[in-house]
């Protein structure tokens, strides 16, 4: 089907009355903000993931009990006084997931600036000077692709890691690979581009070129990304978190807290739930939030209103 | 094409080379294998840390430790682990028959279930079909692989309990002692694999189903499925011989670079129902120190990985003309 | 150049003779109030307003108009291969038979064997993994009950008709092993598989190189002469119609604003906006004269005001024109219709008493040149 545009010049009308035929032109931004909003789910992740955001350090903040605060209740299951239940030694759980959901939040945020930083920078470098460059360059990222990235990181963690900010460097060394693949394959089809050769056949300064070009065109993908690093940073913290290698105490994530409660599954299942579901909900907002992105900056829009 | 199968296989030989030596590298930068028993109480006597320091080769330099640590591989000998009396080939052998056997079944499973949905859900895009896939399959992927291993063994308990049988095991990778006859023998394997595959599978299915269902899209608007129907094909002809036949040539590729994180997910699955594979070697492995093993065990799924994007690139040319002979 | 009275492409003279009223059995295919709109953020694109035509056996009927006037539209609504949000209305009678309202596998058992296409461009037209005979013999064992040989001697033999050296040969070949203009040709055996009733050709040749098109309209005369078919020839260029059509509708905004044989058309156009086309064709007959650009672009076709869509680009623009629409008329005959307020006005008019030869404006092209460095 050929794609409806809602961008028409003006009829340079040299004769007779002066009609509208257009709707209007949008800027990219409107559009890509118009096209986020029609994205349901999308958008309503987005609010869950604001409202949890501030749950979790505004409401840590304000909340009665202290992470890590002993209190008379052991093992008690969720009620007002405990929204969340209590552990066996009397810890508030609520104030435990809340702490919980900011460290892996930091980490898995750490880790998708950290790696999208690298790997944009390490991939464009590749696709924009191309040859031995680029074949040196990606070999070295296909060798980090090959090893699976649980294994080296729990290898690193077990000797390295611990804490928050060691976890977040050991997972976006693994990371920065698999974002350098994605940005060097943007660079490379927007450099064949027409709009870019267009571009340089009328003059156009390589600053022009990437700054009015390439960036702009590039973003979309980048941030998309990105927003799905931050997912995937999350499961991969838990997942070292519950083989031992993840964040240690004192500090704490979700990770840890569904690891330490998968023996009271049957008993305290409180404990094992509630940190489980706060993993799921980031992770499940953010990735909706990245498909309406992804949808928001497609240029190739062809969905239809039904 | 057998040029071209040659051309692959020979182009992999290094990239596995220095695969091999930046994990031997990094295993050793890493872990110290004497520092277990540095730090026993009461401290080793430094005869028997001597001993050690000479039998694991630590009197020599990263080099030729790394040489011949790699030219034992060829005869079979992966090197001396922290504990003496084991065999590193013969216990990763053991457990990569184990987890080999998880990783192909769930693979299978999860690729059916993901090309079954990501036609569905494309051909029926944007119905109330297509919401609920997606949504589920969203849910899978925001799904800490753990965290769903371990209700799916309880609700395997309960199931046993609610049923008064151990049909589904839910420990294990095989009984302990293995029952007699080859049929119970094969039961036995079937009925502890069940619980594993399922959650491997569901947890990795969901990226292929997007990408199977994208891919379908695409095809599904070119001009030749167009063609296609103006020639006057049914829409199932044309959907099978066409639209399916040409998207799902990129999934393999995509499936190929998805093994290492299946094995990152077999290594977690693993633990929760405990089976003796490869995950559990890892974890034991890095939690001793055990420098050699942890190396070996890296290069095996490096190998695992790189086996995996050969046979994919050649079926690639198998099954797309245009790459053939390239 | 030929004028079209001198081409006859039907060999079995089935052709009615130019001018005659067609009698009622020789129309094989007919479209009536024709409407296909497309749902948009903007409301709904009303792609095609209402068009009627009737198609005659072992004629050409060509259909002229800028992109987005609809004329491709108007085919694949014919074809029914628009995408289900299309909201198409109108009967379209084939074999007395309205294909709009034919079950899925009725359809099915029409395109192809009694009404074949052929798409604009060859390069994304073919399956890249199956070979060109495979592709064709597809077509031939989707109609008739044949062994898979069979249906490949069938193919070689198509390619064959359409020109491919080495038939045998290039049977076994991959759509990527050949070049666009072998490609085209190959649509075109598939087109006329199963020797249809008629054959609709979209912008066949558009996608292709200027040396090559004129092999392919060959290799499409051929296909004609073949089958025998009836063809409806899409296009942009009048050029490549001239030589072809025995009649031409032209179409502007969704609607057609002028139908008529083609010497009607060519010599006698009673519409500003076909004559605006004629003014901006490069002609061989006469080299002295100068070229007439239409100002403006095509309307969006989304909440259209009322009036002629083409009023605002119209030299002979008046009040009526934003008021009313006109509707298709007949003018000097009962086959030549146009749908202009001032039609009859324009009898013996040449595109430059129309149209002025310089409208760019230099500032605006100045402008222009400035934004792009």
């Amino acid at each position: 089907m050929p794609e409806i545009t809602t961008q028409t010049r003006d009829p340079q009308v040299t004769t007779g009355t002066d009609r509208e035929f257009t709707v209007g032109e949008r800027s990219q931004a409107q559009l890509v903000f118009r096209r986020f909003l029609q994205h349901r789910a999308a958008v309503i992740s987005l609010g869950v993931l604001i409202a949890l955001v501030l749950l979790a350090y505004v409401g840590g903040a304000l909340w009665k009990y202290d992470p890590g605060q002993y209190t008379p209740d052991n093992s008690v299951p969720p009620s007002w006084d405990h929204p969340f239940g209590t552990d066996s030694a009397g810890r508030d759980q609520f104030a435990q997931v809340l702490r919980g959901t900011r460290i892996s939040l930091q980490v898995s945020v750490s880790v998708a600036i950290l790696a999208t930083a690298v790997g944009t920078l390490w991939g464009s470098i590749a696709g924009y000077f191309g040859g031995w460059v680029d074949t040196v360059m990606m070999r070295i990222s296909d060798l980090v692709l090959t090893l699976p990235l649980i294994a080296v990181a729990a290898m690193l963690a077990h000797n390295f890691g611990g804490t928050w900010y060691l976890i977040a460097l050991v997972i976006a060394a693994l990371y920065w690979a698999y974002v350098s693949r994605v940005a060097r394959g943007v660079v490379l089809s927007l450099r064949e581009k027409e709009f870019v050769e267009a571009a340089k056949a009328l003059g156009a300064s390589d600053s022009r070129i990437i700054l009015r070009h390439l960036v702009p065109n590039a973003l979309g993908s980048i941030l998309v990304n990105l927003t799905i690093l931050v997912a995937l940073a999350i499961l991969i913290e838990t997942s070292l978190s519950y083989l031992g290698f993840g964040v240690t105490s004192p500090d704490t994530s979700l990770g840890l807290l569904v690891s330490e409660a998968q023996t009271a599954l049957t008993t305290r299942p409180w404990l094992f739930y509630f940190p489980g579901l706060f993993i799921i909900i980031i992770a499940l907002t953010i990735n909706f939030i990245g498909d309406g992105l992804r949808d928001a900056f497609d240029p190739q829009q062809t969905k239809v209103r039904q | 094409m057998l040029a071209f199968a040659v051309r692959r296989i020979v182009y992999s030989v290094p990239v596995l080379i220095v695969a091999s030596f930046i994990i031997f590298w990094l295993g050793s930068a890493s872990a110290d294998p004497l520092a277990p028993l540095r730090e026993k109480n009461p401290p080793a006597p430094q005869n028997v840390i001597d001993a050690e320091t000479v039998r694991l080769h630590l009197d020599q330099s990263l080099i030729p430790r790394y040489f011949s640590w790699l030219g034992g591989i060829f005869t079979g000998n992966f090197g001396p682990s922290v504990v003496s009396t084991a065999s590193i080939g013969h216990d990763l052998g053991d457990r990569f028959l184990v987890t080999i056997r998880l990783i192909a079944v769930a693979m299978v499973i999860a690729l059916v279930l993901a090309v079954l949905l990501g036609v569905l859900t494309a051909v029926r895009q944007y119905s109330k079909f297509d919401y609920a896939a997606t949504f589920v399959g969203f849910l899978f992927l925001a799904m800490p692989a753990f965290w769903f291993a371990i209700l799916l063994k309880q609700a395997g308990v309960s199931f046993n309990l609610a049923v008064g049988s151990q049909a589904i095991s839910t420990i294990g990778q095989a009984s302990v002692p293995p029952p007699q006859g080859t049929g119970a023998y094969i039961l036995d394997i079937i009925g502890h694999m069940i619980l594993p595959t399922i959650s491997l599978a569901l947890i990795s299915y969901a990226a292929w189903s997007r990408f199977t269902r994208a891919s379908m899209l695409e095809v599904m608007n070119s001009d030749y499925v167009r063609l296609a129907r103006a020639k006057g094909l049914s829409r199932s002809q044309v959907m099978v011989k066409h639209a399916l036949r040409t998207a799902l040539i990129p999934l393999t590729t995509v499936t190929a670079l998805d093994i290492a994180s299946i094995i990152g997910g077999a290594v977690v699955t693993e633990n929760v129902f405990q089976w003796k594979g490869m995950g559990d070697y890892l974890v034991q492995s890095i939690r001793m120190n055990d420098v050699y093993a942890t190396a070996s065990w890296l290069l095996l799924a490096a190998t695992v990985v790189i086996v995996f994007n050969l046979i994919a690139d050649l079926l690639y040319g198998v099954l797309d003309p245009r790459i053939r002979y390239a | 150049m030929t004028s079209p009275e001198e081409i006859d492409l039907s060999p079995n003279g089935s052709r009615p003779a130019a001018g005659s009223a067609p009698a009622k059995g020789d129309v094989v295919l007919e479209v009536r109030d024709l409407d296909v709109s497309f749902p948009s953020d903007d409301g709904p694109v009303r792609a095609v307003r209402g068009v009627n035509y009737a198609l005659r056996r072992g004629e050409v009927l060509g259909i002229v108009g800028e992109s987005g006037s609809g004329k491709s539209v108007t085919s694949m609504a014919v074809m029914r291969l628009l995408p289900n949000s299309a909201k198409v209305s109108g009967e379209v009678l084939f074999d007395g038979r309205d294909l709009l309202t034919l079950s899925e596998a009725e359809m099915t058992r029409v395109r192809g064997s009694r009404v074949a296409m052929i798409f604009q461009d060859p390069m994304t037209s073919l399956n890249p993994v199956y070979s060109v005979g495979a592709q064709i013999a597809e077509a031939v064992r989707a109609h008739h009950d044949v062994s898979k040989a069979a249906a490949m001697d069938r193919a070689v033999e198509l390619l064959d008709k359409v020109r491919i050296p080495n038939a045998a040969e290039r049977a076994h070949s991959f759509p990527h092993e050949l070049s666009g203009g072998m490609r085209q040709r190959v649509v075109i055996a598939i087109a006329m598989a199963n020797d249809p009733d008629v054959i609709i050709a979209d912008e066949p040749t558009t996608a292709l190189d200027v040396t090559v098109q004129a092999q392919i309209m060959e290799a499409l005369s051929a296909a004609q002469d073949v089958t025998g078919a009836a063809m409806v020839l899409i296009t942009h260029d009048l050029g490549v119609i001239a030589g072809q059509a025995d009649r031409v509708m032209v179409m502007y905004a969704g609607k057609l604003v002028e139908a008529g044989t083609a010497e009607d058309i060519f010599y006698t156009p009673r519409m500003p906006y076909t004559l605006g086309l004629l003014g901006s064709l490069p002609r061989m007959d006469r080299p002295s004269e100068r070229l007439t650009p239409i100002p403006g672009s095509p309307p969006s076709v989304v909440n259209m005001p009322p009036g002629c869509p083409f009023g605002p680009r119209c030299p002979k623009h008046a009040g009526i024109c934003d008021e009313t629409e006109p509707e298709l008329r007949p003018t000097t005959s009962s086959e030549h219709l146009a749908a202009c307020h001032f039609a009859d006005s324009l009898a013996g008019a040449e595109a430059g008493d129309v149209f002025d030869t310089e409208v760019a404006d230099p500032d605006a092209l100045a402008a222009l040149a400035k934004e792009s460095q």
